[in-house]
């Protein structure tokens, strides 16, 4: 009886999401990959967990810094030896 | 899937016209990330450069079979990853590139200690980065941490977000030069990130 009255809450409104697997969803919910209606539990979810509200923060700050990385220039060395090989490529 | 756009042919056509500007542009555009992906295969920097090298090389040799059927970028890029994976294969450090990819190979990891939960919620929330100083944030310090975080990973997540976070590629893009589905993408993305954010937090509450 009670796994049939669980069953019936589960498809009637929306259970609630545990921090648990919440962080499980974030990449796709960052991705935008999430169903509408999983987003919408993540969204309710959010708007009442502070600690998964800074989890999601974190996750984003990690993303930026992550992509400060990124502004790495090529070594100036092998830039110079690429363009050579490209002088060299012309004439052959 | 990504195929080459009309400023893609034209590229290709100023490199073959010889167009030193074009090329060395390309160069910059595109160096910094082959190095760093070369090096997710090789043993040193010597010769992830020397990968690097021969894939230009290959590139300009190629140039006249271009038929814009990927973007140049993605071209380019799987020659990069062929050379790279190819050259890790003969110093015995790359494995096959099938399992490599497949992240149902892996053990599933939680994304964050599971004694940190009671009951499914939080017991051990995190705390906000908001208090952390800007320019402690961004440091040099930081961003190292960052850097062993993604050096730690397994291959085929550290090459996910080296291409996503750190190169700033699209979902698809990476897709196509990985030669993986979106899923498999997502499910490596997932685990790279949240370990980088995990190692964020144990260096950046430390030093708190």
């Amino acid at each position: 009886m009670n796994a049939l009255r669980r069953f019936w809450r589960r498809i009637r409104s929306p259970s609630p999401l545990p921090c648990r697997d919440l962080v499980e969803y974030i990449t796709d919910y960052l991705e935008g990959t999430l169903p509408a209606e999983e987003r919408a539990r993540v969204d309710q979810h959010l708007a009442g967990c502070d600690g998964c509200t800074t989890y999601l923060e974190q996750m984003r700050e990690t993303i930026a810094l992550t992509g400060r990385l990124g502004a790495e220039q090529i070594p100036a060395h092998l830039r110079q030896e690429l363009l050579t090989a490209f002088q060299g490529w012309k004439q052959g | 899937m990504p195929v080459a756009t009309a400023e893609d042919i034209k590229l290709v056509q100023r490199l073959r016209e010889g167009d030193e500007a074009a090329f060395a542009a390309l160069v910059d555009r595109h160096g910094a990330s082959m190095l760093r992906l070369a090096m997710n295969y090789v043993s040193s920097r010597a010769v992830a450069e020397e990968v690097v090298q021969e894939t230009w090389l290959a590139v300009l040799e190629g140039l006249g079979r271009f038929e814009g059927r990927s973007s140049l970028k993605t071209w380019i890029f799987r020659i990069l990853m062929n050379r790279a994976m190819s050259r890790g294969q003969r110093e015995h450090r790359s494995v096959p590139f099938s399992s490599l990819f497949d992240p149902s190979s892996e053990a599933a990891e939680p994304a964050v200690d599971p004694d940190r939960f009671l009951a499914g919620a939080w017991a051990s929330p995190p705390h906000r980065w908001e208090g952390v100083p800007e320019d402690r944030l961004v440091s040099k310090e930081t961003l190292a941490q960052i850097q062993m975080a993604i050096e730690s990973l397994r291959p085929a997540q550290r090459e996910v977000i080296t291409l996503r976070d750190v190169a700033g590629w699209s979902s698809s893009e990476v897709c196509n030069v990985l030669g993986i589905s979106e899923t498999n993408q997502r499910v490596l993305l997932h685990r790279a990130r949240t370990k980088v954010r995990r190692a964020l937090e144990t260096y950046l509450d430390e030093r708190a």
